[in-house]
């Protein structure tokens, strides 16, 4: 199910110790582009020009082995295009400041296309979903997985081949559609899901090839309250499992949460990153990402104290979905 | 009474006859493309035109059959990756414009002079220097068979029972290799790039590559519809243009894209359908309405309409699924 040597890998133990990698990242100065002790992700001098206006502006940033990190920042800040550049579906444009490069595993990825990204282990997601709408859900699902040799033309004619194979992607499809409320749906065509839905097919098929670093774009909007307590349950038991998780997200409570880690983008720079209670109380971080909203809300410090209930995240919720739903379709 | 049995038997002429055969074939291949792929093939025409060159200029040069029928199938794959090489990268939309020009490219370089030593020019390839060796493989011998109402050559010229064999052969065993690829794996991938090549992208699957499989397969298989084609009439440049395009779209689009049985329904009603048309025009419109000449134009426009009938009410033909529509 996981991927427990890529920590090992690299002369660092995998810290399935939640607690630990906390305490590891506490000590890690609160500047921005600041070094981690087991980076899994490193980029440097990444830029990126709509015609003039500098969409992506990142000097440094390292990503924890490991961690959950939130990517955070207001609309038009430039976290979906930072997405697409690491992950190979935009190139990034000529840097000013120095030579562009970024790592994953120790490994560049400057002239590496989206599917060999995907293949190596770093899965993302869409902000405005992609499903195969003239295919079936579970067929959606099976997709994500890798290693299935019937992929190739030749050997596609021999069942014997890829039959096992197939079933024992499918068995796992099976699986994730049951813990992400899918399995119902398993032979409706895609396209017939709704909005949420979608999301939810998308955050599940990602995870078919068990990456070691999925990057989910907004993965709860439009997702229902109740389902979203259980869904971030289960990205803390993926991160548990030894799957690092960077998201873009716009609900701080979720934030708050469930990250161990904040990057705060603003009009394409990093101009904050610390531990999510702290991050709040930055002075850039209120001046940059705030800006004229001073009365919003960023999330209640009560979510963070022990014994909060499901009931309190739900009442949360349901204020925020509204909120949400009105911002998903400026985005759209 | 008289009229009723003549339609009938002029039904059972189209649906099996060896030009029926060619279409489907070609139809399977553009349903490789298209149906499967999402990859907008505006000059299937072209690859029946390379492989049929490909089998007719092997033979008139002295290679056996087996030689030719290789170097057709080699003909047109490397026909499709010119194409797809270079247009497969780019958005959808350039592959249909590279398809057009390029089947164009080789029907006028096929039919200029100067090539005719070797293609024959506007002229063609004459049947009677290509079609000697299949004929001679013939197991049924010289003589006419007889069966019902139909009396048509065992071996011998484009209408034999030999060429109909082959030909629906061909059909039976593309049919059943679509079949047997698109229900896996492979064809999971193809129906994923169809539906959005992003999303099979950020899945780790390798899109060009995929696609130029797609295109080479599609187009090897349009280039055995060209050898039958050529079997059945002979290789001329320009009866295998734009028009036969258009027909070939009609025939999967009728019988259903993404369908394994598709493209042999469409093909078998379009010219089934074709020759009711004209049959019944010839028998109640009166010459001074509509004479002999003026029927065949008539039947294309019923043609062209039906086809904008089909794309406006039926989009998913007639064996494709209606739920799939609701998504596009
Ligand atoms: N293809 C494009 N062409 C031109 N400008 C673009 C393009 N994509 C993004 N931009 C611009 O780049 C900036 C960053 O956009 P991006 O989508 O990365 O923001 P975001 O941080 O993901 O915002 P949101 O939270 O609303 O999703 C925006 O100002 C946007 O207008
Ligand atoms: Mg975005």
């Amino acid at each position: 199910m996981s991927d427990h040597s890529s920590g090992l890998a690299h002369g660092y133990p995998y810290l399935f110790d939640r607690q630990a990698l906390r305490a590891q990242l506490a000590v890690v100065d609160r500047i921005p582009g600041v070094a981690k002790p087991d980076p899994i992700l490193k980029v440097s001098n990444m830029e990126r020009e709509f015609g003039g206006l500098k969409a992506v502006d990142v000097r440094h940033l390292e990503v924890q082995r490991g961690a959950i990190t939130a990517l955070i920042g207001p609309n038009g800040a430039g976290k979906t295009t930072f997405f697409n550049l690491i992950t190979g579906f935009d190139r990034p444009s000529a840097s000013h400041s120095g030579p562009t490069g970024w790592e994953f595993n120790g490994r560049s990825l400057k002239h590496t296309g989206a599917a060999t990204v995907a293949r190596s282990g770093m899965v993302r997601t869409f902000q405005l979903t992609k499903v195969l709408s003239r295919m079936t859900v579970v067929d959606n699902m099976m997709l994500g997985a890798q290693d299935q040799p019937g992929e190739g033309f030749l050997l596609s004619f021999l069942r014997p081949v890829w039959g096992p194979r197939d079933k024992a992607i499918r068995e796992r499809a099976l699986e994730l559609l049951q813990r992400f409320k899918l399995y119902e749906k398993k032979d409706d065509y895609a396209g017939s899901l709704s909005g949420g839905q979608r999301k939810l097919l998308e955050m599940a098929r990602a995870l078919m090839s068990n990456p070691s670093l999925v990057m989910l774009d907004e993965p709860m909007a439009g997702v229902n309250p109740a389902l979203t307590q259980s869904l971030l349950d289960h990205v803390q038991e993926l991160r548990d499992d030894g799957t690092t998780v960077l998201f873009v997200e716009h609900d701080m409570h979720m934030v708050r949460f469930i990250s161990d880690w904040v990057v705060v983008m603003a009009e394409g720079r990093i101009v904050a990153e610390a531990p999510p209670a702290e991050v709040m109380k930055d002075q850039a971080v209120i001046d940059a990402y705030l800006g004229a909203h001073h009365d919003t809300d960023l999330g209640d410090d009560a979510l963070l104290a022990e014994g909060e209930s499901l009931d309190a995240l739900v009442a949360q919720g349901a204020g925020q979905i509204t909120r949400r739903g009105r911002g998903a379709r400026q985005d759209g | 009474m008289d009229f009723l049995q003549s339609l009938v038997i002029d039904f059972g002429q189209a649906a099996f006859s060896p030009l029926t055969a060619a279409f489907i074939i070609a139809a399977i291949g553009l349903n490789v493309h298209f149906g499967f792929t999402g990859l907008l093939n505006f000059g299937q025409a072209a690859f029946m035109l390379v492989g049929a060159y490909g089998f007719a200029i092997s033979q008139k040069f002295g290679a056996p059959l087996w030689a030719a029928v290789i170097i057709a199938m080699i003909a047109a794959a490397i026909f499709a990756l010119i194409l797809g090489l270079p247009a497969l990268r780019l958005r959808g939309d350039y592959l249909a414009i590279v398809t057009i020009a390029a089947a164009e490219i080789v029907r006028i370089v096929g039919a200029n002079s100067v090539l005719q030593p070797i293609t024959g020019g506007v002229l063609g390839v004459a049947r009677s220097s290509y079609a000697k060796e299949f004929e001679s493989l013939s197991p049924f011998g010289d003589g006419i068979a007889r069966i019902g109402p139909y009396a048509k050559p065992w071996t011998a010229g484009g209408d034999s029972i030999w060429l109909r064999v082959v030909g629906f052969g061909l059909v039976i065993l593309f049919a059943l290799l679509v079949w047997l690829v698109t229900r896996g794996p492979w064809g999971r991938v193809l129906k994923a790039i169809r539906e959005d090549e992003d999303a099979a992208r950020s899945l780790g699957k390798n899109v060009y590559a995929r696609k130029l499989q797609a295109l080479v397969v599609g187009g090897v298989v349009g280039g055995f519809g060209g050898i039958i084609y050529a079997l059945s009439a002979s290789v001329q440049p320009d009866s295998l243009g734009r028009t036969t395009t258009y027909l070939i779209w009609t025939c999967l689009l009728l019988g259903g894209a993404a369908t394994v049985f598709g493209p042999i329904l469409g093909s078998v009603i379009y010219f089934v359908g074709r020759i009711a048309i004209q049959d019944l025009a010839r028998q109640f419109i009166p010459p001074e309405i509509m004479n002999s000449q003026q029927v065949p134009q008539f039947t294309w426009i019923l043609v062209g309409v039906g086809l904008m009938l089909i794309v406006i009410f039926r989009p998913q033909g007639i064996l494709g699924n209606r739920k799939e529509m609701a998504f596009e």
